[in-house]
């Protein structure tokens, strides 16, 4: 007998085994070894979410109540999937092109970036799909108790809400683990995908082997089967047309809008060739599912005392049979049902809340803005959790307040109507570019607020929410407004007359508001993206240039995603427009690829806030308005090519350009440092050629003989020091140099170098982290630590803070380990940072260094002897240099 | 100008097939749905109508039908972009 405790610990240990397959994925992709994470197949598999444990529990009872209506659920998809051609290639290529995060970041990114749609959209979503986490909760909670039913206990409604209210923090739990792990700008979350890939094969496993063994084990072969059926209680072709059509359209619809089946056909959609492959292989997939389900509910009719309840044949057919190994793959298959869907729409939903509510008021709530508050990506983390945990709360709470009855069994069906309110205005969105703002508004209002009355406010039962006699007599007695028969039409199914009406009432509002309103600028750019986005992917141009500094758009993208990678990006579009360092040119196209970044974190309306914030509000220019227009757009196109190459030499001529900036400040440098070397040069000499001359001529005292003659060794010390420095530069710049590889610790180099610097006392105090310095080195350490000497001496020189303070620190980024030094003084300003690594360049022109601008270019051209870097690090507060450690095989190889 | 003995008139007859191949994609479902409606003519109740039975093996039937043609037809589709290339290969 299997017992109710061994079945409690079989669900924990497969949801352990879940918890290390979506840990291995998550490292497999970290280490970026994630190609076949995101193979067709896993994609495929992802999309079963769609098939919950209303599906796999609730198709049986569905069939022996209602015939082949259960099919419907199916066939919409199945259309939706072979037509992928219409509306989802156009969806993923926005999604992809825009980084569109979810359903609600996609329409209020189409109507100008909208915060009012985002809310809207994100409300109805979870006023539609918490009722549906409430019936998966409960579908757990029913399969459990059978089998402790099973087992002759009798269950309590305790005993219920207490399985209900540990599932609901256990999923609250892999959720947060798996769905926050970061920040990522493609929203995409390798782990729970493959989670959620791996539930799919079980359920669908769990399925067919509970219809072999019905069809085989019990009904004795496909024929004697059909014979079976023909002899049922459903055996007849019975099916009310208008349901027939009305649920197709409705499970299409749903299957397109649904928050969680966005997220896994848009949102982590790695490849858009994968939709080829689904278009086929998730037909197939919903027709496995649904290809047992007929027999299994005739058997379970057959065989079963009356009064089962139907919707649990899946598990009571073989457990009435002895076969509680089959009973419990079936269990799991339910159970994986329930997990995976709850998963996926609460990550869903999550993002959405943070991205569309939380986030928008917490800027909002802040007066300085984007560029002054902290680390925002904590925030936006923070609120994704927490978001997470309100959302399954939020279920369980539906799930307790209705009873967990009967009530929820309808609830499928009403959630598919409140989301596919989301349809009309997600069609006009990509499909019609006079759609606006207004219209989308008023159009999922409208629809919203019909589906309310008339569908979702009726299902908690008669006197729960609407009064009776507002049922029978329409509210103060206006007939016309009764919740089940507006306008007066009587008599249709519930559910078709909500879903008809609000439909059609949704999109004719969208269309005639959208006629009568007009669109903003900004509204008008994007449904030209949009709806033409095979035409032009690469986007419309959305900023006045040079309004914003890179320097601040670096300190803002650097809060959202972290500095690490916020600096390589920086970097590779310097490098892209054939700069050096950290900072491009702040074009047009930079500004929006930053956006498009942001938006992949944060949503399309608050990273179009955040960065309007840094670029001062610059609007839609001219140029843009007049790209909107269809001629110009096909002018374009048809000069793509040209504008490549354009583009092309735009990049040679800023190269050249800055190579003449460059070369134009080195030259009049050259020609302060030759009249600065001459000096330099000449002051000693002059003090040799006189102190050298007294003592030749003699008659001194000793005392007077050993002062004059330390000061002309002391000049002549430091002549040497200058013509050695050149000549250290000239022996580095010619690769004649030696180097001794040695091995050994950065910290030990690191204590050397500060106190080979010669602090003085009350000068620039060292800030360090011992701990992260334990790096193991093989390179020539003496050279190395010159470099780091250079740095903190200039540190020392140069920091004009009232209390000087150096921070060094070690860490890893993906090129390697780096040592940076930060100042808390002034820094260096954009126009000098060209330059400080070339020879005789100097700050300023102030000569209170006593140096001859020479240590920096020593510093790099040491670094690139041995296989390393340093550069420039803007955006710290003060002067940053970054040293990037020499990578052992670098040296190796030499 | 006639075209040589031999050669056929259209030249970029690749990009002409995945063009078609695109208006058949775009055709299977309306195709699909109209096959899954066609049960709603059929008789209706116990006395002469049809079986559950044999509506259950006709729809499947489609839709065995329908994920047959969307294999055959995504192995022939090519990326996007290659139509133009195939057409440049023709020249």
């Amino acid at each position: 007998m299997l017992t109710f405790n061994l079945l409690v610990a079989v669900a924990l240990s497969y949801v352990a085994f879940l918890f290390i397959v979506a840990f291995v994925a998550e490292r497999r992709a970290a280490q970026g070894d994630d190609a076949w994470l995101s193979a067709p197949v896993i994609y495929t598999l992802s999309l079963s979410i769609y098939c919950t444990a209303w599906t796999f529990y609730g198709a049986v009872g569905y069939a022996a109540r209602s015939g082949l209506e259960y099919l419907t659920i199916y066939l919409g998809p199945s259309l939706v999937m072979l037509g992928w051609w219409w509306v989802l290639r156009k969806l993923v290529r926005i999604g992809r092109t825009h980084r569109i995060t979810s359903i609600a970041d996609l329409i209020s990114s189409r109507f100008g970036k909208s915060t009012a749609l985002g809310v809207i959209v994100t409300l109805l979503c979870i006023v539609g799909v918490a009722p549906y986490i409430a019936l998966q909760l409960q579908s757990i909670t029913l399969s459990f108790a059978v089998f402790a039913g099973e087992g002759g206990a009798v269950w309590e409604a305790s005993d219920l809400n207490s399985v209900a209210l540990w599932s609901a923090a256990g999923l609250a739990l892999f959720t947060v683990l798996f769905g926050t792990r970061n920040l990522d700008a493609n929203e995409r979350h390798h782990g729970v995908v493959m989670a959620i890939a791996v539930e799919a094969v079980v359920k669908l496993a769990a399925l067919l082997a509970v219809g072999i063994f019905v069809v085989w084990g019990i009904g004795g072969g496909v024929a004697s089967t059909l014979d079976r059926i023909e002899t049922s209680d459903i055996a007849h072709w019975e099916q009310s047309g208008g349901r027939w059509m009305g649920l197709t359209f409705l499970s299409a619809a749903a299957f397109l809008c649904l928050p969680r089946m966005f997220h896994v056909l848009v949102v982590e959609n790695a490849n858009e060739r994968h939709l080829a492959t689904a278009s086929w292989a998730f037909p197939t997939y919903v027709m496995l599912m649904s290809l047992f389900v007929v027999p299994i509910a005739v058997v379970g009719l057959d065989i079963l005392p009356a009064g089962s309840n139907p919707d649990l044949f899946v598990l009571s057919v073989p457990l009435s049979q002895g076969r509680e190994g089959l009973a419990t793959l079936s269990f799991l298959g339910g159970f994986s049902s329930a997990t995976s869907m709850v998963i996926v729409a609460t990550i869903a939903l999550a993002t959405m809340v943070s991205n569309h509510i939380v986030v928008p008021i917490w800027l909002r709530s802040r007066s300085q803005g984007a560029m002054m508050s902290g680390d925002v990506r904590a925030i936006v983390l923070m609120a994704r959790r927490v978001s997470i945990g309100a959302v399954l709360a939020l279920g369980y709470v539906y799930y307790r307040v209705s009873g967990g009855g009967g009530a929820l069994a309808a609830i499928g069906l009403i959630s598919f109507a409140g989301v596919a309110q989301i349809l009309p205005v997600m069609l006009g969105a990509i499909f019609w570019r006079g759609a606006t703002r207004i219209g989308a508004a008023a159009g999922l209002l409208t629809g919203f607020a019909i589906w309310g009355w008339s569908l979702f406010l009726p299902s908690f039962g008669e006197d729960a929410v609407i009064p009776m006699s507002v049922m029978s007599q329409g509210p103060w007695g206006i007939g016309w407004l009764r919740p089940q028969a507006l306008f007066g039409i009587d008599g249709i199914d519930p559910l078709l007359h909500a879903t008809f009406w609000s439909i059609l009432l949704n999109a004719a509002m969208f269309v005639l508001c959208s006629l009568i309103s007009f669109p903003n600028p900004l509204e008008r750019l994007q449904g030209a993206q949009f709806v033409n986005v095979f035409e032009h992917s690469q986007g419309a141009r959305a900023w006045a240039p040079n309004a914003a500094q890179a320097e601040d758009l670096l300190i803002m993208v650097q809060r959202i995603i972290g500095p690490g990678q916020a600096q390589s990006i920086f970097q590779k579009a310097a490098a892209a427009q054939g700069k050096e360092g950290y900072l491009p040119d702040v074009t047009p196209e930079f500004v929006q690829s930053i956006e498009r970044l942001l938006s992949g974190s944060v949503g399309a309306a608050t990273a179009h806030a955040m960065v309007s914030q840094v670029t001062e509000g610059a609007s839609v220019s001219v140029e843009d308005l007049i790209a909107v227009a269809d001629e110009a757009a096909q002018i374009l196109e048809y000069s793509s090519k040209l504008e490549a190459k354009s583009a092309e030499q735009e990049r040679t001529a800023r190269a050249l350009r800055d190579a003449n900036a460059k070369l134009t400040a080195l030259s009049i440098q050259k020609d302060a440092f030759l009249s600065q070397i001459s000096h330099e040069l000449r002051t000693p000499m002059t003090s040799i050629r006189a102190f050298s001359e007294i003592l030749q001529d003699g008659g001194l005292p000793a005392e007077a003989q050993r002062k004059y003659a330390g000061i002309i060794q002391e000049e002549a010390t430091r002549l040497t020091r200058l013509l050695d420095d050149l000549l250290d530069l000239t022996v580095l710049e010619n690769g004649q140099v030696v180097l001794h590889p040695q091995e050994g610790m950065l910290h030990d180099l690191l204590d050397r170098a500060v106190s080979a610097a010669g602090l003085r006392d009350g000068g620039i105090r060292i800030v360090r982290r011992k701990a992260d310095e334990g790096v193991s080195l093989l390179t020539d350490l003496d050279r190395l630590g010159q470099v780091f000497i250079n740095l903190i001496s200039n540190a020392q020189k140069y920091c004009d803070a009232k209390t000087p303070e150096l921070r060094i620190v070690v860490h890893r980024v993906a090129g390697g380990t780096v040592v940076d030094f930060v100042d808390n003084g002034t820094g260096i300003p954009p126009a000098q940072q060209q330059v400080i690594f070339e020879k005789f360049s100097r700050l300023g022109d102030h000569a209170r260094a006593g140096g001859a601008g020479l240590g920096l270019a020593i510093c790099r051209e040491i670094m690139e002897r041995l296989g390393g870097r340093v550069s420039y690090l803007p955006g710290q507060g003060g002067a940053a240099f970054r040293v990037t450690l020499p990578k052992p095989e670098a040296l190796a190889a030499e | 100008m006639a075209p040589p003995p031999g050669q056929p008139l259209f030249l970029a007859r690749a990009g002409y097939r995945q063009r078609r191949l695109r208006d058949a994609l775009r055709l299977l479902p309306v195709f699909g749905a109209i096959l899954w409606m066609l049960p709603l003519l059929w008789p209706k109740g116990s006395d002469e109508g049809y079986s559950n039975g044999n509506a259950l093996i006709y729809i499947f039937a489609v839709w065995v039908l329908l994920i047959g043609a969307a294999l055959l037809m995504s192995r022939r589709l090519r990326p996007e972009g290659a139509i133009e290339e195939a057409e440049d290969a023709d020249r």
